[in-house]
Order: structure tokens, then C-alpha cells, then sequence
């Protein structure tokens, strides 16, 4: 329909590469220029243009449809190939739209939390990072996911380690995210190494066809294993997310926004690609890596990093326990092995995206006015910041799954879900991590309205900059919690480009 | 269809409007309003489904109407109106608004025709009603309110459990007859009995209600314990195991009465008591027990509204409720003892005050269905009602020995609004058609038959004179005459000691289970907290080494249960 259009045709063919090109031909542009302000404005815009680019390209495949891009023109297998289905369009899009909601704060933000001089490589690094995200996500060669893994992870240390103006421990968070970093990289590698070793081949669709004969070959199944465990670092499945709240905690404000909103879901959708794409849904569930690492893990997760978040004393710490409970949720849609559950997986992404990403602004706002995120220091910050706080408390109802919230949309498809398969007993489980949730975001308002300042200096509120993102998806959070139309659409999509051209149960069942 | 929309937006429209209003008498002429118009609307209503709307595939019934729900609404409308008149002085805008959301609430609830309509509007009752607590701004109302909120959200929380497997059992939401059987019918009727209090689901109701201001106790006495009762009349009428729930109910927090100080506390103890002949009635289920439970809640929600507004007023005007601190206060609040003893005559079922037309139904049917011992348990329930509500609460409050307090006669929006409940109560007895006429069934039913009218007021002449007995003869020591009803010990000696050994008993075994259950519930936070708080192992975070350990760990795990093929 739009390629009717003769001078857009053109365009439109190349919209893939276009996606992942324009941030990073930004990145050294805004190092030359070396201007702060300059430097936001390209990467706003830049991160404007992906925007553009990802809703055509979701709107293009939203239908069932893939899009294939050979880089260069050389043909798959040999040369990389760009791919997209109604999957990664719909990671793609939350990437973007997240980006575009984040930049407009980060200006603020980053004003006040990093040095001036630092400022322009700041936006470099966040360009890139962002450059890497998106070529994760798009890409269809093995490779070149590890390649644009690496970018944007290099990157995302850095932006971790400018947190070191605010508070030192940033610089150690940085470093050990680094080396854990590294590892789980170097896990991913060693198992695309193997696979290459078996196949001979590193084009995703390729690998696909080619291990279909060698599901019982051991190689194969250490491969599997090793790419399991090195993306599951990266997403922070629970007994592997040691580098996150630390990262989380210290990183600028901008930055964990950022990062918490899009870095695991993209490790998600990687784990989802190699699981169910890579190697056959069937090959994945014989491994027994579904029903025993996944589920299990991510329902201690639901629970143990619930718990943890109560008992924290420092609100972006708080935050980032739920983020990683809040993971649990996804991997329990991946643990359920079926379409629905896929669903409730992809938009978990979406909606936990949104639903952080206001949270850690708000938090961030609060930061920028009092210099902490410390809990007893925010008593009664309830009436000097009533626009914060009540974000706060808003998407906080999202992250408990109060009905009419985006956060209740996830927990109810989750439930369906459960219930499909009699799994009542898990529907209880996810009822009753819910309410450890109300637990933690009760004590935060708890101290902000409840309790009286402790001291009598006056607290602005936070400046319109910050305000406006930060309602903007608080806004959202609840739009899409009443108008599910687009994100249910193209989270079952999403789901059916991975299992719904296989029957699940049938498959398992042989 | 669209003029019809639900009434309880009525409600929330008023609780935002509220905002706009400034404060005093216009706020408080405006917050009369809203029930009044409510009330109109709904008398107005033809019956059907009203308003329908769709979310997610799924058919809202907003506005189911029929003769049961039409009933809860009416009285729910003019207890909101009685509550805001006798908070006309009430100035502060949290409890204000409230009101109006929790009585909003619970008329949605009233008329909600699905079990998700119900489950929203069940949910917005229990927010609403917590500021009602809050309101106070004590730490103690502050933790009271706390406990408070999580077992009525709890409720909730079932109650949408219980919907979602109905909904996967039968493939429908509505709100009908249900019949106890699956693990999802269960979980509803568990979380009825939270709200509707059921033995040993009742606590909250006795922690939370006295600790409430003074206007919001008659507030809360309202509409939560009532809107279960509908719910209840709504799913499980005729579930037989009601029967026995609720003359358990009738009987055992009469114990809890007789020894406590605390009148309005006194006055909840009864509260619940009544429930529990409305869910003997329901039980039955028979279209006069029905009835019964039905006007009984219509005259209830009347009477303990008098008698806790009485209350209250003694408790605005001398900051007290305790019985061992009050007395002679009928020399300066003439008419409020007027008003309570009214209201005493109702509760304890008098012929030609209200709660004997009520009553008299639930009893009858119970003898009629050949439920001899129930009808003996409620007959006894009953003598035990006319003690601690009839007598005790007056007695205490406005005679007995003088207090000394020369309090000033209660303001007059709560005489007022006390006078109307008075009233009503009286013309409900004297002249019962109009309400039989709302109930939901044809009344072929009069409650001035000879016998009828004897055999209660043997019952409450031979309750009376026991009590004069038991006060003449030995069992009530002389001594005790000079220092009687000074302090709390004088009071517990007062009333016969074999109540007191079996509630004693009752209530040992009570604290040595809940003692128990909470060090058990407090050891296992220490636990989390030794295991999940900043300090504990599973929340370190520094080591390298740890994260490596477990990548190791995991690695191990996932090429084991490959190789072992364990699918």
C-alpha cells in the first residue's frame, strides 16, 4: 500500500538497514560537533527517525509477513541478512518508543548528574548502545547478534560508570557488570562456535534447517546449553542477575531508565529467537531446559527477588528487585511453552517497559530534587512533588497489576495462560507474588504521603522536562491497561512467528 | 437504555464534584443531596438489565434491577443520607469523599450483575471504607486500618480466584444461585464469609469498626457486613451449611459482649450476632426466611445506625464509650437516651418496634423447617441480643451510677438524624406493610399474632427478670454495690460467673491459637529478613565470585538435564 508511492519505494525497501544505521552514523557525529546541546537534539532526532522506521516495518509485517534485507547484497547464507517478523518489529518498536520518551528527560537529567565536559560522550555512548539494542534485535545472522551485543554492552558499561559523579560505587558496579558481563558473552560465543563448528553456517534460518537432523547430537545440546545460560546472564534470569541491581542503583538516571526498559527485554527476545527459531520449539523442550531451568527459575524469581525488594532501603535498589521478579513473569510465558503464554511474554515486554521506564523517570525526578533515592530521606515528599509521586504511586499500581493498569493486562494473559493448561496452582502463585508487590510499593507510599518531612527545606517540584515523559507513559500505562487492541494484536503475532507454524503440544507430545 | 446508567456513578460524580465545593454548609447540603437523588433514581428504576458494557470480550452487568438488589440500594441510600446527616459537622474532606465512594461502591456492588462487576465494586468498598479509619490519624487507627485493608482485599482477591475458575467450570461470569461443589464456589463463599464475618473470619470486624471516628463507625456499621449478606442471599440461598454458620454466629459473640467495656465495641459484638440470624434466614432459603434476612438487614441497618450514632454522640460530647466511665448521662442528653433506648427496643425485637417484624419471620420458618435446635440456639441469641444490646447499653451509658458528666445534649444534625432512624424504626413496627411490600417475595405473613407477640414477650420478660434475679440474689456479691461499674474489674464480676468461665475459656484457647499462629507468622518474617534483606545471602550482590559460581552452577544444570534426556 505505501510502496505505491514511487519516490518512497525506495526508501521503504531499505528500511531495515536504515533502522540500525541512523544511530550509529549519529554516534561519531555528535563526538565531531562535540556540543552538548547539538548532540541531544541529533540523538533525539535520530531516535525520532528509528521510531518512523520501526512503526512502518511492524505495520508492514504485523500480518504474518517477514521482511528480508541482504546487507550489501549479498545473498544469505553467506552474507548477513536483516530479518523481520511481527516478533522483533515489536521488540524493534518498544525500542524505539522508549528511547524517544527517554531522550526528552535525559536532557535534564543529565544536565545535573554528569560533568559538562562529559556530556557529548555521554549522548555518543547512549547512541550507540541504543545502535547495538536495535541490531540485536533485527539481524538475522548468529554472528552479528553477538557483534551488536558487544556494541551496545561496551556501551551500556560506560553509561554505567558515569554514574560516578553522583556516587562512586558506580565505578565498581560498572567493573564487575563488566566482567559478568563478558562471561555471559563469552558463553554466547562459545556456543555459536559450536553450532558453526556443526553447521558450517551462521545464518539464523540456515542454522535452523541444518540442526534440524542433529537434534540428539551432544554437540548441539552443549551448544543449546551454553547459548541458554550466557543470554540468560544477560536477561538476569534469578540466580545470574548479581550484576543488575547494582548497575541499576548506580548508573545515572537517564541510563537505568533506559536500560530497564529495553537491555533485558532485548536479551529476552534473543533467548526467545535461539529457543524457538534457532534451534526447532521441539529441540528445546526435549532438552528439558524449559520445564527445569526456566519455569522453576522464574517463579523463584516471582517470589525471592519480590522479597528482596521489600526489604531494600534505596528506591531505585527497590526497583530493580521488581525488575528482576518482574522477569520472572516473562520467563514464565516462555516456561508455559504455548501460544499464549508466548503472548503473555511479548507483552510483558511491552508493558513492563513502559511501566519501568516511568518508574525509574520518576524515581530519577526525585533524585534530581533531593539528590537521593534513599527511602526514609523521601518522607513526605507526597505534597512538595505531587506530579512525581503520584507517577510513582500510578505505575506502581501498574507493576501490582490493579486492574485497568498494563500491568494487570500481562498478569491476566499469564493467568489465562496457567489456566489452559490446569496449572491452577500456578495461577495462585502468580496471584500471590502479585501481593508481595503491594507490599514494596505500599511502604514507598507510605513514606511519601503518610509520612512527615524530615527536615523543613522546601522541595520543588520536578521541571516540566521531566514531567512530561514520565506522564507520558504513566498516560500510556494505562491506555494500553484499557485499549489492548494494538499490543495484543501484535503480541500474539509475536507469538505465532515463534510457535504458532508448529503445533506446540502435538510436537511435545511425540 | 443510556438513561439508565448505574447509580453509582452518581456517587463518584459527587465525590469529584466534592472538590469543587467549598467547605461548610453548602458541602454538607450538597453530600445530603447525592443519596437523596440516588434514593429517587432507584425507586424510579424499572427491573432488567439495565446497562451493559463490554471490556475484553466480556458483558459488565452494571445494572442488574430486581426486587432483591432494588431493596439493599433503597436502605443503602438512606443509611448514606442518615450518615451524612449525622456528619453534617464533619468538615473533613478525606472522610467526606469517602462516604461517598464506599456507599457508591456499595450500591455498584448491589446491582452488579457479573462476578467481575462485583469483584471491581467489592474491591472499591474496601479502599473507600479504610480512610474512614485513617481518618482518625492515630498510629493505632493507622495499623487497625492497615489490618484491616489487607483481609478486605483478600476477600477480593478470592472472591476474583473463585470467579475466574467459576468462569472455567460453567463458561459464565453472571451473578446467580450458585451451588457449593468446586474448589472456584468455595473460594467465592470464603470470601462472603470474610466480608459477612463468620466465626473465626470475624476479627476485623470487632478491630477495625470501634476504631473508626465517630461518624464513620455508623458509616462502616452500613454496608460492607450488609452487602455481603446480599451476596450471600444472591449465591448460596439455601446452602444448609449457612444455617448452622449462622446460629454459631448468633451465639458466640454474645460471650464476647457481656465482658466488654467498650460500648461501641459492644455495640459491633452485636452486629455480628445480627448477621448471623440474616444468614440462618438465608440458609433456609425458603421464600419467608429470605424475606426474613432481608427486612431484618432493611430494620438492622436502621437500628445498630441509631444505636451506634447514640453511642457516638455520647462518645463526641464526653470522649468516652467505655461503660465503666459512663452513667446518669440521661440528666443532659434526654433525648439521645430517648433515641437509644428506642433503638434497644428495636434490636432486642419489642412487638411494635421494627426488628420484631423482621425477626419474627427468620424465627418462625426456622421452628417451620423443624430446625428445633437452631430455633432454641436463636431463641437463646436472642434473650442474649435484649441483655447486652437492650439493657447493658442504655443502662451503662445514661443510669446507672452517676458519672458525674454533664455533658451537653448532642448537636443537633445528630439528633436529627438520630430522630429519623427513631422514627423509622417505630413506624417500621407499628405499620410493617409498606416494607413486606419491597421484599422480594409475595408476604403472606403477620407478625401480630397472639402467639407470636407472647411468646416474645415471655421471652424478654423471663430475660428480664433473670437479670433482676441473678442481680438480687447472691450471684451478684453486695459489695460490689459501692464499687460497681468503677472500673473494668468491678464489671466483669458483675454478670454471671459462668459466662465468664466459658468465655475465659473461649478466650484462652483463642489467644493461645492466635498467639501461636503470630510467632510463628513473626518468626517467619525474621526468617525472609535474616535470608532476603539488605544483609541476607540472597540479596549480596558485591562478590564477582558468587555470580561466576552460579554461571557455573546453571551451565552444569542445563548440559545435565540435556544429556540425561530427562523429557
Amino acid at each position: 500500500m505505501l510502496a505505491t508511492f514511487a519516490p518512497l519505494s525506495g526508501f521503504l525497501l531499505h528500511l531495515p538497514i536504515l533502522q540500525v544505521i541512523i544511530p550509529l552514523i549519529t554516534a561519531p557525529i555528535v563526538v565531531v560537533i562535540g556540543i552538548a546541546r547539538i548532540g541531544w537534539l541529533l540523538a533525539f532526532l535520530a531516535s525520532i527517525a528509528s521510531l518512523v522506521v520501526s512503526y512502518l516495518l511492524l505495520m508492514q509485517v504485523i500480518d504474518g509477513s517477514v521482511i528480508s534485507y541482504q546487507i550489501g547484497g549479498w545473498a544469505p547464507p553467506l552474507g548477513i541478512e536483516y530479518r523481520v517478523d511481527a516478533a522483533n518489529a515489536f521488540v524493534l518498536l518498544i525500542l524505539s518508543v522508549i528511547s524517544t520518551v527517554v531522550l526528552p528527560y535525559a536532557k535534564t537529567s543529565v544536565e545535573k548528574e554528569i560533568r559538562a565536559g562529559s556530556q557529548t560522550l555521554f549522548y555518543t555512548a547512549y547512541l550507540l548502545c541504543f545502535t547495538g539494542l536495535l541490531g540485536v534485535v533485527i539481524t538475522g545472522d548468529a554472528f552479528n547478534v553477538f557483534v551488536f551485543l558487544e556494541i551496545s554492552s561496551l556501551s551500556t558499561y560506560v553509561l554505567v560508570a558515569m554514574g560516578a559523579e553522583r556516587d562512586k560505587r558506580a565505578l565498581t558496579a560498572a567493573f564487575d557488570y563488566l566482567v559478568m558481563g563478558t562471561i555471559g558473552a563469552t558463553f554466547f560465543v562459545i556456543g555459536i562456535g559450536l553450532l558453526y563448528m556443526m553447521t558450517g553456517t551462521l545464518n539464523i534460518v540456515d542454522l535452523a534447517s541444518r540442526l534440524e537432523p542433529l537434534s540428539g547430537n551432544r554437540t548441539v545440546q552443549a551448544a543449546f546449553a551454553f547459548i541458554v545460560v550466557g543470554i540468560g546472564l544477560k536477561l538476569a534470569i534469578y540466580p545470574l542477575h548479581l550484576w543488575l541491581p547494582n548497575a541499576y542503583t548506580y548508573a545515572p538516571s537517564a541510563v537505568t531508565s533506559f536500560l530497564a526498559a529495553t537491555a533485558t527485554k532485548v536479551a529476552i527476545y534473543v533467548l526467545l529467537r535461539f529457543m524457538f527459531s534457532v534451534f526447532a520449539p521441539e529441540f528445546s523442550l526435549a532438552s528439558g531446559a524449559l520445564q527445569y531451568i526456566i519455569l522453576p527459575f522464574g517463579v523463584i524469581a516471582m517470589f525471592a527477588a519480590s522479597i528482596v525488594a521489600v526489604f531494600q532501603a534505596d528506591l531505585k535498589r527497590t526497583l530493580a528487585y521488581s525488575s528482576v521478579a518482574q522477569i520472572g513473569y516473562m520467563l514464565l510465558g516462555i516456561g508455559y511453552f504455548s501460544n499464549t503464554g508466548l503472548s503473555a511474554t511479548m507483552i510483558q515486554l511491552f508493558n513492563h517497559a513502559v511501566t519501568k521506564a516511568a518508574l525509574f523517570m520518576a524515581v530519577g525526578a526525585l533524585v534530581y530534587r533531593t539528590g537521593t533515592s534513599f527511602i526514609p530521606k523521601l518522607a513526605g515528599l507526597g505534597r512538595q512533588m505531587p506530579w512525581t509521586s503520584a507517577a510513582i504511586v500510578a505505575g506502581g499500581l501498574s507493576l501490582i497489576g490493579i486492574p485497568t493498569t498494563v500491568g494487570f493486562i500481562s498478569k491476566w494473559v499469564l493467568l489465562t495462560g496457567a489456566l489452559e493448561k490446569d496449572w491452577w496452582w500456578m495461577a495462585i502463585l502468580i496471584v500471590a507474588s502479585s501481593l508481595i508487590a503491594v507490599i514494596y510499593i505500599w511502604q514507598v507510599v507510605e513514606v511519601l504521603y503518610l509520612k512527615e518531612p524530615e527536615n523543613e527545606t522546601v522541595v520543588k517540584e520536578a521541571p516540566l522536562s521531566m514531567l512530561l515523559p514520565i506522564w507520558t507513559l504513566i498516560i500510556a500505562s494505562f491506555y494500553f491497561g484499557l485499549d489492548t487492541e494494538l499490543t495484543l494484536t501484535s503480541a500474539r503475532a509475536a507469538a505465532d512467528a515463534f510457535i504458532g507454524a508448529v503445533s506446540p503440544i502435538a510436537g511435545a507430545s511425540q | 437504555m443510556a438513561e439508565n446508567f448505574p447509580v453509582a456513578f452518581l456517587f463518584f460524580a459527587g465525590a469529584a464534584l466534592l472538590f469543587a465545593i467549598p467547605k461548610g454548609n453548602s458541602r454538607a447540603i450538597f453530600l445530603l443531596a447525592v443519596p437523596v437523588a440516588a434514593g429517587l433514581y432507584i425507586w424510579s428504576l424499572p427491573e432488567g438489565d439495565l446497562w451493559t458494557a463490554r471490556v475484553f470480550n466480556l458483558d459488565l452487568e452494571l445494572m442488574r434491577v430486581d426486587r432483591l438488589s432494588r431493596i439493599f440500594a433503597l436502605i443503602f441510600a438512606l443509611a448514606a443520607f442518615l450518615g451524612n446527616l449525622y456528619a453534617w459537622h464533619v468538615r473533613d474532606r478525606v472522610q467526606q469523599v469517602a462516604t461517598l465512594l464506599y456507599s457508591g461502591s456499595a450500591i455498584g456492588a448491589v446491582f452488579a450483575g457479573d462476578l467481575i462487576t462485583l469483584f471491581i465494586y467489592w474491591e472499591g468498598t474496601a479502599i473507600a471504607s479504610v480512610f474512614l479509619i485513617w481518618a482518625r490519624r492515630t498510629e493505632g487507627a493507622y495499623h487497625t486500618g492497615m489490618r484491616y485493608l489487607i483481609i478486605q482485599v483478600g476477600s477480593g482477591v478470592l472472591l476474583l480466584a473463585g470467579a475466574a475458575l467459576y468462569w472455567r467450570e460453567t463458561g459464565s461470569l453472571a451473578f446467580e444461585a450458585m451451588t457449593l461443589g468446586s474448589l472456584g464456589t468455595w473460594l467465592i463463599f470464603l470470601a462472603f464469609g470474610i466480608k459477612s464475618a463468620f466465626p473465626l473470619l470475624h476479627n476485623w470486624l470487632q478491630d477495625s469498626y470501634p476504631a473508626a471516628t465517630v461518624t464513620g463507625t455508623v458509616i462502616l456499621s452500613t454496608f460492607t457486613t450488609k452487602l455481603a449478606i446480599y451476596a450471600l442471599a444472591r449465591g448460596f440461598a439455601g446452602t444448609e451449611i449457612l444455617i448452622y454458620i449462622g446460629a454459631v454466629m448468633t451465639v458466640f459473640p454474645i460471650f464476647y459482649a457481656v465482658i466488654e467495656n467498650d460500648l461501641r465495641r459492644v455495640l459491633v459484638y452485636s452486629l455480628n450476632n445480627q448477621l448471623g440470624f440474616m444468614v440462618v434466614g438465608i440458609g433456609i432459603g425458603s421464600e419467608l426466611a429470605l424475606n426474613g434476612a432481608v427486612a431484618h438487614a432493611f430494620v438492622h441497618i436502621l437500628y445498630k445506625g441509631l444505636l451506634l450514632m447514640s453511642m457516638g454522640a455520647v462518645l463526641y460530647r464526653t470522649g468516652t464509650a467505655k461503660g465503666s466511665e459512663l452513667g446518669g448521662l440521661y440528666k443532659t442528653m434526654p433525648l439521645t437516651m430517648i433515641f437509644c433506648v428506642i433503638g434497644a427496643a428495636s434490636i432486642s425485637s419489642f412487638p411494635l418496634f421494627s426488628g420484631f417484624v423482621a425477626k419474627s419471620m427468620v424465627l418462625s420458618d426456622t421452628a417451620k423447617e423443624g430446625y428445633y435446635i437452631i430455633w432454641a440456639a436463636l431463641l437463646f441469641a436472642s434473650a442474649g441480643v435484649f441483655h447486652h444490646s437492650g439493657i447493658k447499653i442504655p443502662f451503662f451509658a445514661f443510669f446507672a451510677h452517676d458519672s458525674g458528666k454533664r455533658p451537653k445534649e448532642a448537636p443537633w444534625n445528630m439528633l436529627l438524624a438520630m430522630g429519623i432512624g427513631a422514627f423509622l424504626s417505630i413506624a417500621i413496627g407499628v405499620y410493617p406493610a409498606p416494607l413486606y411490600a419491597l421484599l422480594p417475595y409475595e408476604v403472606d405473613y403477620s407478625p401480630y399474632s397472639i402467639s407470636k407477640v407472647v411468646t416474645t414477650l415471655q421471652l424478654l420478660l423471663f430475660a428480664a427478670l433473670a437479670f433482676t434475679v441473678l442481680v438480687r440474689t447472691g450471684i451478684y456479691p453486695p459489695e460490689l454495690r459501692s464499687i460497681n461499674l468503677d472500673s473494668d474489674w468491678s464489671y466483669r464480676m458483675l454478670f454471671p460467673r459462668v459466662i465468664g468461665a466459658v468465655s475465659r475459656a473461649i478466650g484462652k484457647i483463642w489467644t493461645a491459637m492466635t498467639g501461636f499462629a503470630l510467632r510463628r507468622v513473626n518468626g517467619i518474617i525474621a526468617g525472609l529478613y535474616r535470608t532476603h534483606g539488605p544483609e541476607g545471602p540472597l540479596a549480596r550482590v558485591w562478590p564477582t565470585g558468587s555470580m561466576v559460581l552460579w554461571i557455573a552452577i546453571l551451565l552444569a544444570a542445563t548440559l545435565l538435564i540435556s544429556f540425561i534426556d530427562l523429557a
